[in-house]
Formats: structure tokens, sequence, C-alpha cells
């Protein structure tokens, strides 16, 4: 028995897709053969800005082997309208012309036309026949170049939304908002020490494993079935319906295994295409991405420039704080700019605060989530500058973050007021951990070292929208159908809360992902929200299930349902202690007593995902000769409220810092002078390898959340926040030079060394 | 990919007509760690491939204290490190063979593709000029002799005439007190290619306190991989010590040309020439001490 008198949660079951997935038995998008099926491909523009003044596709259509193509003017034509995806608002109209481009190219990727041919070195060599002429437009690719007056300008018809409100002015500049608090010059008059830096990140990708991939098929009854790798079959479907322009009962996904998301396989890219190709065929059509693709055509999470000040007095009190943050949005509207603006101070309590945001377009791929979008930009600024704050005023760094922590009842920026958090909590784990406290040499093998720290936050989206759907077989066991996919250990985390409700073992519960027509609506996993939310619909089915056992051990014992009592896994008769059975000897009589048992529940929770803070602390060595710098030792800090299966909640953590790294010391879009991308490739575009890393150790906090029934929080996301940050400070601790600027590569590293003597 | 046809002559005699026939629409196969990717990226297009794996000596691997070292040009890396005798002879070429690419990449990439694919940062490319390597080319015209660091003429270009392909490499045998090493830096510690790298090889004095000759090249800071003669014959003559190691690092910064991409700056690049230069010959006199 684990504790809090839990007999599965905190338990570590091996879960249960494990034994498919090292065997390579489960089955990927790649994996789809059907019979019929044509292999498509996608035309891309070689341009990051023109307007498209024709598109000649008889030369591919005359080609041998090829099936058929497909352009923008193949989609039906959409008016603007919002759709809200789970981890971002999308334009769908915007989302249609991202899928086929419709009068301008935007980004160099940006995709053109559709082919379907007999093979894929058909369609690939087709693609080359299609003969699209371009008027070639001035680009830009920076978010202050586009934020400037005389910038080329990517939608004419946009004008930016300033406070709430649409101006006359047409800019790249599609929203600006602020959150105010308090009154921040009264702020900064009352602080002793006073901060303010600038700070620049570049474009990042998610770098799943596994690249897009669609397969569809459009039948006689004008039914689409789509197989693809995606966080959310309904959202697919429903974007479908509406690109598409047909009812949602006619379109079907079918989720398969997903090999890593993160934030980036919500829209879609190729599914709209690979129909629309099986629709001209008649056909099943399958379409898969390669990596360079992928870099190119998918959506990244955006670069940025932000400016922080933030001021405190003698005694280490936050008096103020004021953020200015603009996000390149990419092609069309819809950084993460708000959420990064939700995050970039609530690990702190500070009473007067201004955050202004801009959400910016510029000639890159259309920006998409990506594990807590736009909190690490955010926290790369707050965190280095709570750090210089602290070291000016002589105070460890994280009890001044202990001291100043976010705790119930802090109002955060933007509104909300907090809930029981476990802010403080995290922060005293880190300083109390045999890492913070054990000592570091300043030196060694010519290297110098040194170590930071740094906090972050994440909302984790409140619950939304889950179905579970459940069968008992004879033999006690359950089958357990759900909508949400799988993406980093969810089946296992939902079955043990479903397991622990009803008193059975994790291994008892059978986890299935459906389709869409097999399950009710079900949101995306994202937002950190899948093993709350979802998890919450398995404690409600649980709930249901022993009221309905409760119903037929009443009719098998012929007592009232309501004197029948659960505990510890057992039903039990008040008035007769021999009429009492588990849940698994209840489940061998209950079909003789009203067929077979099932349930079905839907839930949409009204509380609050519960917010997850995270503090890391980092070991660094620097050479200062090539401005490499190596990690000597990393230990990650976080609340996960309870943690159902502690080892996918390290794995969580592990995995959000390794992302976090490689974004703080090499992983960037790199871009030439003609608009175009020059690493998108998994040997330039530099994530780091196991050989980079140590092992990432974990320490799990549990302040539970009150808003779930075992206290769970989201625990996906906030780990990807600290570390750049974190890095940036040990770098500082270890050369006596801050770094400001993303990614912290070894050429910025040295240049920054060289140029201020470090 | 376009399609193509696929020869495997077992013969120089037979690769040479093949080759002949088609000029510059042919082209070798050996491990094909660079070509196929190249074919399949639309990188490169070719009528016919032909496999030189079966051609006995290009498969050749032998040593002699004496004589030195003939490595045919299709014989994989694994096998040129899994030889203790070579790899104890050769560290400097060594610490090259088992950079390139994988383990299982090792178990297919040669030397000789390595040189004729002529990029500027092959990593081999810098320790077999420091070792002094000699190609042996076959063609129309029988065969010919080139030292390595002759073979590249720019980036993916080589002297091989239409009809010539690369047999094998030969090295002499390592003198006395001679220690050779190789480095490149990457920005991470796998999975990357040169933003810099520096080969060494020095012939020490009997008592090692002097450098009698050293030979210097370095990859990824010109079109091909550059012998810095100079670098190499300052030291000649020259006490072993910081200062004249630094005035060859400086040398090899100086003759660098580098330019500047998403590997890094043409500045960062010459800065890190001379880093390290400084490093390699200072590993290269250690194994010379050794």
């Amino acid at each position: 028995m684990s504790q809090n008198g839990h007999k599965v949660i905190g338990t570590r079951p091996i879960r249960h897709d494990g034994v498919d997935k090292v065997t390579g038995r489960a089955i990927y998008g790649a994996d789809i053969q059907l019979t019929g099926l044509l292999h498509g491909t996608v035309k891309r523009s070689p341009h990051p800005h023109a307007r498209i003044k024709n598109i000649d596709t008889s030369r591919a259509e005359a080609h041998p082997g090829v099936r058929a193509v497909v352009t923008a003017h193949d989609l039906p034509q959409i008016a603007d309208k919002l759709a809200d995806l789970g981890e971002a608002i999308v334009n769908l109209r915007d989302a249609s012309n991202n899928v086929l481009a419709y009068g301008k190219v935007l980004y160099k990727g940006h995709a053109v036309a559709g082919v379907a041919a007999i093979n894929l070195h058909v369609a690939q060599e087709a693609v080359e026949l299609i003969d699209v002429e371009y008027e070639v437009l001035p680009h830009v690719t920076g978010v202050l170049e586009a934020m400037e007056d005389g910038a080329p300008i990517l939608h004419e018809d946009m004008k930016t939304t300033s406070m709430g409100e649409e101006t006359d002015k047409v800019s790249n500049i599609a929203n600006h908002f602020q959150h105010k608090m308090g009154e921040p010059d009264d702020g900064f008059a009352e602080a002793d020490v006073v901060i303010e830096r600038e700070f620049t990140t570049q474009t990042v990708h998610q770098g799943y494993i596994e690249t897009h991939n669609a397969t569809a098929l459009w039948n006689e009854e004008g039914q689409l079935t789509i197989w693809t790798s995606t966080q959310g079959a309904f959202s697919v479907r429903d974007q479908m319906a509406e690109i598409l322009q047909m009812p949602v009962s006619k379109v079907k996904i079918v989720p398969l295994e997903i090999g890593g998301g993160f934030g980036g396989k919500i829209s879609v890219y190729l599914d709209p295409v690979a129909a629309l190709l099986s629709k001209k065929t008649g056909h099943p059509v399958k379409m898969t991405m390669t990596r360079d693709e992928v870099f190119e055509g998918t959506g990244p999470t955006p670069g940025s420039y932000l400016k922080v000040k933030m001021g405190a007095t003698s005694d280490g009190r936050l008096t103020a704080a004021t953020a200015y943050m603009a996000y390149e949005a990419g092609a069309y509207p819809g950084s993460p700019v708000g959420a990064g603006a939700g995050c970039i101070f609530t690990p702190y309590d500070i009473p007067n605060v201004q955050i202004d945001g801009y959400d910016v377009c510029v000639n890159k791929p259309k920006t998409n989530a990506y594990r807590a979008p736009g909190a690490t930009n955010a926290a790369y600024a707050t965190e280095t500058v709570v750090d210089e704050i602290s070291e000016k005023l002589g105070v460890d760094p994280l009890e001044f973050r202990v001291k100043n922590g976010a705790k119930e009842g802090t109002r955060r920026a933007d509104g909300p007021v907090h809930p029981r958090i476990g802010c403080i909590e995290t922060t005293e784990a880190a300083l109390n951990s045999e890492h913070y406290r054990s000592s570091l040499a300043k030196s060694a093998n010519g290297k110098v070292r040194g170590r930071g720290v740094a906090s972050g936050y994440w909302f984790n989206f409140n619950g939304g929208r889950s179905a579970i759907s459940v069968s008992i077989n004879p033999d006690g066991t359950i089958n357990m159908l759900e909508g949400s996919t799988d993406i980093g250990g969810s089946r296992a985390s939902i079955a043990m809360q479903l397991a622990e409700t009803i008193g059975l073992e994790a291994t008892d519960i059978k986890p299935y992902v459906v389709d869409t027509d097999s399950i009710g609506y079900t949101d995306v996993t994202g937002g950190s929200r899948t093993t709350f939310g979802t998890g919450y619909a398995a404690h409600a089915t649980g709930q249901a299930l022993i009221r309905e056992m409760k119903e037929r051990a009443s009719k098998l014992w012929d007592v009232p349902a309501d004197a029948i009592d659960f505990e510890d896994g057992v039903f039990s008769y008040r008035d007769d202690a021999e009429k009492r059975g588990s849940f698994k000897e209840m489940a061998s009589q209950a079909g003789d007593a009203g067929g077979p048992v099932v349930a079905q529940v839907s839930t949409n929770p009204d509380g609050s995902g519960g917010g997850a803070f995270a503090t890391h602390v980092v070991d660094v060595e620097v050479d200062r000769e090539t401005g490499k710098v190596d990690i000597l030792r990393y230990t990650a800090v976080q609340d996960a409220g309870t943690a159902i299966h502690p080892s996918y909640v390290e794995g969580q953590m592990q995995g959000g810092v390794v992302q976090g790294i490689g974004w703080g010391l090499n992983e960037e879009y790199i871009y030439n002078d003609d608009g175009s991308m020059t690493n998108a490739s998994f040997l330039d575009y530099r994530m780091p390898t196991t050989l980079d890393l140590p092992m990432i150790e974990t320490i799990i906090v549990e302040v539970p959340n009150e808003s779930h029934p075992y206290g769970v929080r989201g625990v996906g996301e906030v780990p990807i926040v600290p570390p750049p940050a974190a890095l940036a400070n040990a770098i500082y601790d270890a050369t006596g030079v801050r770094l400001r600027d993303l990614p912290m590569s070894p050429p910025r590293v040295q240049k920054a060394l060289a140029e201020n003597g470090g | 990919m376009h399609a193509f046809d696929y020869a495997t002559p077992e013969s120089v005699a037979d690769a040479v007509v093949m080759l002949s026939d088609h000029g510059k629409n042919a082209c070798v196969l050996a491990g094909g760690t660079d070509l196929i990717v190249q074919l399949r990226e639309n990188r490169r297009r070719t009528d016919l491939v032909v496999d030189v794996k079966k051609i006995a000596e290009l498969n050749a691997l032998s040593y002699d204290a004496a004589t030195g070292l003939t490595i045919g040009a299709a014989v994989p890396c694994y096998r040129i490190y899994g030889d203790a005798e070579i790899a104890a002879a050769y560290p400097g070429l060594m610490d090259a063979a088992r950079l390139v690419g994988g383990t299982g990449i090792q178990g297919r990439a040669s030397l000789g593709g390595n040189l004729c694919n002529a990029s500027p940062a092959g990593d081999t490319i810098p320790p077999m000029i420091v070792l002094s390597g000699e190609a042996e080319i076959a063609g129309p015209n029988g065969t010919r002799k080139v030292a390595v660091e002759d073979f590249c003429t720019a980036p993916g270009r080589t002297v091989l005439e239409d009809g010539e392909f690369l047999v094998s490499l030969h090295f002499p045998a390592p003198l006395a007190n001679s220690g050779a090493f190789y480095r490149r830096f990457i920005p991470r510690n796998e999975m990357d290619i040169a933003v810099v790298g520096v080969g060494a090889s020095v012939v020490l004095s009997g008592d090692r306190s002097s450098f009698v000759s050293a030979r210097i090249a370095v990859g990824a800071v010109a079109p091909t991989p550059l012998f810095v003669r100079e670098a190499g014959e300052a030291l000649a003559g020259q006490p072993v010590s910081d200062e004249t190691i630094r005035r060859a690092a400086d040398l090899a910064r100086d003759a660098a040309r580098p330019i500047s991409d998403m590997r890094g700056t043409a500045e960062y690049r010459k800065h890190l020439t001379s880093v390290l230069t400084r490093r390699v010959v200072e590993g290269a006199v250690q194994r010379a001490k050794e």
C-alpha cells in the first residue's frame, strides 16, 4: 500500500501499452496499409513571402503514375471564425490557408499543392512538375523588425487590436493587451534595488520523433475516415469538418499511437490534403512528412523579445514588476504570448504589476503550442532578473523566492486568485535538497563551474471535457474506452484512478484509446489536463460502477440497495455479514441480475487544474575558450499534487528538463538573409543527446489539488519552464557574465565571455 | 530519388571500364553512408552505381612495422580500429575512425569514402594528411599516386578524373618519438559535424625536449581540408613549450579562411582553430612521450 491510504495510486505498475511499444508492435500512422493505397506528398513554397500568380498542375497531372493534384482551389473558402483547439485559439480561415496557401505564401515551406500517386517516388517527381508562378515580396522574420513602421506586411487586411479594441492601423501586430495590478510606478519608488533587462529567444521546435502523418479514405457515401497521429482526435474531427465544410457526423478520426506531440500535434496539416486527394481519386491516400517538412511546415514555438523590470526593498521584498513581451506568431496571429503573460511573474507575490503583450506576425511557420507554451520565454527573463536582484541584495536566491513566493489567495496579474498551491513548498524542497546543500568546486580540468537555480509556473488547464465508457467482464476485469490519446502514460494514470476507486489492481483495467465514433467528445491531450480531467472522469466512472453494483447486489441478495456498503473494495450488506463480496466476486454474478454491467460517464469539472510550480537546480562546467557548457548535475523539484504513477511523473519532469536544456543551450531555427531555415534537420538543429546529459534527478512534492478527488495536478508542462534561466544563472555563477539571449550556444557564450572579460 | 542501375565489378579493371563508359553519370559506392543519403535527397543524380566492395584490393588491410599501413578504399572503420596492432601504431587515425557517424555507421563507412566525399569537414582527412597519407588511384591510364593533402580540390570535388577511382590509402610506418592526435569541436558531444577539426603529428627529439618535425591540418575552415605546412614547419627544431605551440596555433588560425554558416561564424571558427591546434599539438606531444 502506498501513502495516503491508497492501494494503487502512488505505485508503479508496468504500463498497459508498454509491451507493444518496446517490441515494435504498436501501430503508428506510418504502419497503416489499406487496399488500393495511394501515396501523397506536398509541394511547398521556396519563398518566405510571395504572391501566388498562377499554379499550373498540368505537367504533374500528366506524369505517369500520378492520380490527383490538389491546391487551395479545391478547399471551400471559409469566413473568419475562431475555434478553440484546447491549447490555442485559431481562426479557421487562417487554418485553411495554412493547410494550402491561398493568394499568398507566408513562409518558406508553406504548402501550395498536394499530389497523390502510385508510390512516393512518383509523387515526389510530380511535385517538381507543378509550376508555381510567384511574385516575390519583401519578408520579415524578426519580431522587433516586424513591429516597425514600414515593415513588410503579411496580412494587408489585418488591423491591430489594442487593449480589446480594433484600431485603424494595418500592421503585423495582431494584438496588444495589458494586465495591470496596483501602481508599478509607486512600487518601483519604494524599491531599493531595481533591475531592468532585455532578452531574446529564438524559434524552437518540439522535435517529436514521429513526423506528422495522415491516411484518409473518403468513401462513396461521403464518409471520411482519417487515421492519424494526434493529441486530440475530436479536435481533428472538428477542424476537418470546418475546413472541408462538412458535418462532423461525416468525419471519423482514428487516433493511432503517437510518437510525441508536446503541443505540436493538435493543428491539422496533412489531414485535409489527404482527404481532398482521396475524394478526387476514390482511393485511400497516405501522407507522411519528412523531418525537414516538420521543421519548415508545422508549428514551432516562437522567438520573442522581452523587457522585464523588477524592484525590491533592501529587506528582500518584491514591490513592483513590469514586462514588455513581444512574441512571434508566425504567419498567422496566435502566438502564446497570452499564456506567457499569465505565467511570467506568477511564482511571486508582487503587489504592483504591469504586463504588455504583443502578438506579431512574421514570415515563419505559424507557431503552435509547445509544452507550457509561452512560459519558458517568460521565465528566462524573470528568473534571470530575480537572480540578479538576489545577488544585489546579498540573499540566497531560493530564500528570496520563498520569501516572495505566491500562495493561496495571491492574485495573478491577469486576474485569477490562486487556490491551494505548492509554490513555496516546492522552493523549500529545492532549498533543502542534497544537491543544493552540496558544495561545488569553482574550477576543474581548466574549466570553470557554477550553480544556478530558477523557478517556473504553468496553469494546468482546468479539466475540460472527457468521456469514459466501461464494460465489466465476468472475471471482474474492466475494458475501459477513452477519448484521450496517450502521449505520456495516461492510459496507466487514468486506469489507476479507476482501479483505486473500485478496489481493483491497475492490471485489472484494460484501457483503450478509441475513435471519435466510439466514445463521447473528449478534449485534447494538452494543457496538462488529461490525468486531471480524464482521471476525474475515471473516478466518476468508478462511482457509477459502485452504484450499479449495489443495485445488482440488491437484486442478488434481495436486500435494499441503500443498505449495501462499499469499503476497501468489498460490497457488504449491513445486517448480514454473510452477504459480502469483492468487486470481482460480484462481477461474476452481476450479469445474472440485469445483463452485462456497463457504464458511461462524461465530465467537465469546474475546479482548478491545480497550477504547477517547479524549481530547478543545475551545476555547469564552462570551457571559457570554446564557450561550451556541460551539465554536471541537474535536479528538478515539482509539485505534482498527487503523483498517480511516480515513474511517469518523474519521466515527465526529466523530459521537460531535457527539452528546456536544448532550448537553453543549442536549439534554434537559424535563418539565412533570404528567409529560409538553414538547419532543418536533427544534425544541425541540435537537441541534446544522451551524451550531453547527466541523469536528471527529481524530487516530487505533493500538495494535493483540492479540485480533484485524488489531488491530481497536471505535471507534463512546467518542467520545461525553468531550465534556460537556471542554466543562464549557473553560467553567470561560473563565469561572471550574464547571458540574456537564447540559445546560449558555444559561439554566443565564447563571444560574451571575450567581450566581458568573463 | 531517381532510378539507377547497379553494378558489382570484381576487379579493378572491370570497374575502370564501367566507370569510363559512363563518365560523369556513374558514381562509386563503398559504404554508402554519404552516397545513399545524397541520392535519396536528390542532392546527387546518377545513372549507374558501381559498388566496389567486391574488389579484393579495395578490402585489403595490412600493416608492417617497416613499410607501413595500407587500407583498401572500402575497408570500414570498425575493421581498422578493431585491429589492435594498427590501432596501437596509429592512434591519431583512430581518433577520427572512431568519430565518424556512430557505431552502426562505422560498420560501413570507410576512410576512402570519407576522402572521396571531399567534405571540408570530413573528420578522417586531417589525420590522414598529417600522417603523410598517399592515395592510390586506378583509371583508364593505369594507376597513379596523389598525396592526401592534394586530393580534395573543392567541396565535394577531388582530383579523380572520369573513369578513375580510389583503390587504397598508404601511410608510412610511425617513427620513434612520434605522436599524432585529432580532435574536432562540436556543440554537442555526439551527432554533429565538425565546426573545426584539427589533426597534428609530431616527431620529437630523443630527449623529447624539442620538435624534430610536425605536420598540422585543419578541417571545416576552408573549401577543402587544409594542410597548414607553415604551422608544422614553425615547430621544427623548436623546444616543446607553450610559446612555440601557441605560435604554431596562431599560424594555423591565420591560414584558416572559414565561412559563416549554421555551424559557426567565421570569426568563431578562426578562434577555435587556434584553441584546438594548441590542444591537439599538446595531445600529439603527450602521445609521442608515451
